[in-house]
C-alpha cells in the first residue's frame, strides 16, 4: 500500500490486514512497561493539519513515535501557509526535506488526492486524515476495530446504523464504504435535510425513524452536528433535533443488549448523544480513542515497512 | 501417507531430513536438555520460562514444555514473542504480517528465557528476538533452542540446544512441518 486516501473501493483484504495488525500491535503493547517498537527507525512522518483537531492530531503523532518514527507536526497557523503558500508548494517543500510520509487533512474534499498526485515522484506517501466532507478512512478503520472487539472479529450481517448529520460528515462516508466491503449492513438515519443528493446509489438502506431502526442494530454510531459546515436551516432547532435524532436513556433501552454506541468525537452531550449514555459501558467511545492509536500504527506499518513498489 | 525413506529425494525436489517420529525424538532429547542443563527441577531452580516465536516455534514451546512436565514434573511457563516488528529486513520485502504475541503470567522478569525457533539459519531472528524480549523485561539470562540448525550465521548467534544440526546450501530451503501448520510432522530439504 502507497496511500491511505479513501475507504471507498477498498480491498477487504487490505482492510482486514490492517486491522488484525492492528489488534495484534495492541495486544504487544498490552501492559508493557516500554510502549515503543523500533520499527519505522529512521523514518519522518509529517502532519499537516489545515482544519482544528485534537484527537487525530495527537493520535497520528503517537502513533508514530510508538512506532519510532521522527514526527513533525505542521499546522496552517504557524506555517508559510498563512503567508500564502499553497497546498502543493508546502507539500514539495515537505517532501523536499525528507517526509516519508505527509498526514494531511484539509477542508477542501479531494485534497489528499491532489496531493498524493503532486508527491508521486518525491515517493512520499499520503494519509488523508480528513478532507472535507469527503472521507476520513483512518476514522473508519478505528470504528471498525472497535465493533471488531466488542462484536467479533467477523462483521459480516452485523446491521450499523449511523445516525445524523451524515451529510457535513466525512466519518460517514468512510463507514459506509469500509463497513459494507468488511460484509457490515449500514442504515443511514437522519432527517432528509441531512442527508446527501446522491444517497440512492449508496450500498445502505436510509430511515427517518431512530426508534424504529434500533431493536434490529448491531450498533449505533451518532455523528456531531456540525454547525461550522452549516450556512442555512437544516432542522428547526437544536432541541427537535435532538428530541427526533439524540440517542437518550430511553432509547438506548431499544437497543439490543449486545449492541455498542459509536461517536467519532467531539461530542455535543445533550444534543446527538445523552450524558448518560455517553458514559454507560456499552459506548465504546474511549476504545475508539485507544484503538486510533493502534489502528494508525498499523496504517504507517503498512504504507512504510516494505520494499518500495514502482509506481 | 505411505512412508518415505529418509534421504531420499521425492518427486517433488524435497528430501526428508526428519521424519515425524524423529522429530518427536528429537523434542524429547532437547526437553532432557534442556531439564539437565537448566536444572529446572532442582531445589534452587530459576523459574524457566519457553518463548515460542512464530510461526513454528509456538507450538514447538509447547510441546518441549509438554515433555519437560512429562519428564519432570515441573511446568514450565510457555508464551509466544512476535518478533516482526524488530525485525531488520522488512524494508526487503512486501508487508509482514504480525503475528500474537503473549506473555505468560508475571512477565519475564528475573526468569530463564529459552527462545524456541523452528530453523537457525542467518541469526537475524534471534538478534530481533533478544531486542524484543528487552522491550518486555529484563530476563535472568537468555537461552536458544531450535529444531534445526541449518548454518551460514551472520552474526555471532548460537544455539544452547540443537535437535539437528543439518549442513546445507545457501540455495536451499529447510522446512520444519509440524502438524498444527501442515497437518503432518517432518524436516524436509528443499
Amino acid at each position: 500500500m502507497r496511500h491511505l486516501l479513501s475507504t471507498e473501493g477498498i480491498d477487504p483484504a487490505q482492510a482486514t490486514a490492517i486491522l488484525d495488525t492492528a489488534a495484534n500491535l495492541k495486544r504487544a503493547l498490552l501492559g508493557r512497561e516500554v510502549r515503543k517498537l523500533p520499527t519505522l527507525r529512521g523514518r519522518t512522518v509529517i502532519t499537516m493539519f489545515y482544519e482544528n483537531s485534537t484527537r487525530t492530531r495527537v493520535s497520528f503523532e503517537i502513533a508514530g513515535k510508538w512506532m519510532s518514527a521522527d514526527v513533525v507536526n505542521v499546522s496552517a497557523g504557524g506555517s508559510s501557509v498563512g503567508k500564502g503558500e499553497s497546498l502543493r508548494d508546502t507539500a514539495l517543500t515537505l517532501a523536499a526535506a525528507g517526509a516519508d510520509c505527509v498526514i494531511v487533512r484539509h477542508p477542501a474534499s479531494g485534497a489528499a488526492h491532489r496531493l498524493a498526485g503532486w508527491l508521486r515522484e518525491a515517493g512520499t506517501s499520503v494519509v488523508n486524515a480528513g478532507d472535507g466532507m469527503h472521507e476520513h478512512p483512518t476514522q473508519a478503520l478505528l470504528d471498525a476495530a472497535t465493533l471488531r472487539e466488542r462484536l467479533g472479529e467477523d462483521l459480516t450481517g452485523r446491521r450499523v446504523a449511523i445516525v445524523g448529520d451524515v451529510l457535513h460528515s466525512r466519518v460517514a462516508r468512510s463507514n459506509v464504504h469500509l463497513l459494507t466491503a468488511l460484509g457490515a449492513e449500514v442504515t443511514l438515519v437522519a432527517p432528509p435535510t441531512l442527508l446527501p443528493a446522491g444517497v440512492a446509489d449508496w450500498p445502505v438502506s436510509v430511515s427517518h425513524d431512530l426508534d424504529a431502526e434500533l431493536p434490529s442494530h448491531d450498533a449505533v454510531m451518532l455523528l456531531r452536528v456540525q454547525a461550522e459546515r452549516m450556512h442555512g436551516g437544516f432542522f428547526p432547532s437544536s432541541r427537535e433535533y435532538s428530541i427526533a435524532y439524540g440517542l437518550n436513556e430511553r432509547r438506548l433501552g431499544l437497543l439490543p443488549e449486545h449492541a455498542v454506541v459509536l461517536h467519532p468525537g467531539p461530542m455535543l452531550r445533550g444534543m446527538e448523544i445523552a450524558s448518560a449514555v455517553a458514559d454507560s459501558p456499552r459506548a465504546a467511545i474511549t476504545d475508539q480513542v485507544r484503538n486510533g492509536v493502534h489502528v494508525r500504527m498499523a496504517v504507517l506499518y503498512h504504507l512504510l515497512a516494505h520494499e518500495e513498489e514502482s509506481s | 501417507m505411505a512412508p518415505r525413506q529418509r534421504g531420499a529425494t521425492d518427486p517433488a525436489g524435497e528430501r526428508e531430513l526428519l521424519s515425524a517420529g524423529d522429530v518427536a525424538r528429537t523434542v524429547a532429547r532437547m526437553a532432557h536438555q534442556i531439564i539437565e542443563k537448566t536444572a529446572l527441577d532442582a531445589p534452587s531452580a530459576p523459574e524457566v520460562v519457553l518463548m515460542g516465536i512464530p510461526s513454528r516455534g509456538a507450538p514447538l514451546a509447547r510441546r518441549l514444555a509438554a515433555r519437560i512436565a512429562e519428564f519432570s514434573g515441573v511446568e514450565v511457563a510457555v508464551g509466544t514473542l512476535d518478533v516482526t516488528l524488530y525485525r531488520d529486513d522488512l524494508r526487503r520485502g512486501p508487508t509482514r504480517p504480525l503475528e500474537a504475541t503473549s506473555l505468560p503470567e508475571g512477565g519475564v522478569d528475573d526468569r530463564l528465557v529459552v527462545l524456541v525457533d523452528d530453523v537457525l539459519f542467518s541469526g537475524r531472528t534471534v538478534r530481533a528476538a533478544l531486542d524484543a524480549l528487552r522491550d518486555h523485561g529484563r530476563p535472568r539470562s537468555v537461552q536458544l533452542a531450535v529444531l534445526v540448525d541449518r548454518g551460514h550465521r551472520e552474526l555471532p548467534i548460537r544455539a544452547d540446544y540443537v535437535g539437528k544440526n543439518v549442513p546445507t546450501a545457501r540455495s536451499e530451503d529447510v522446512a520444519v512441518l509440524l502438524e498444527e501448520f501442515d497437518g503432518r510432522d517432518g524436516v524436509v530439504l528443499r
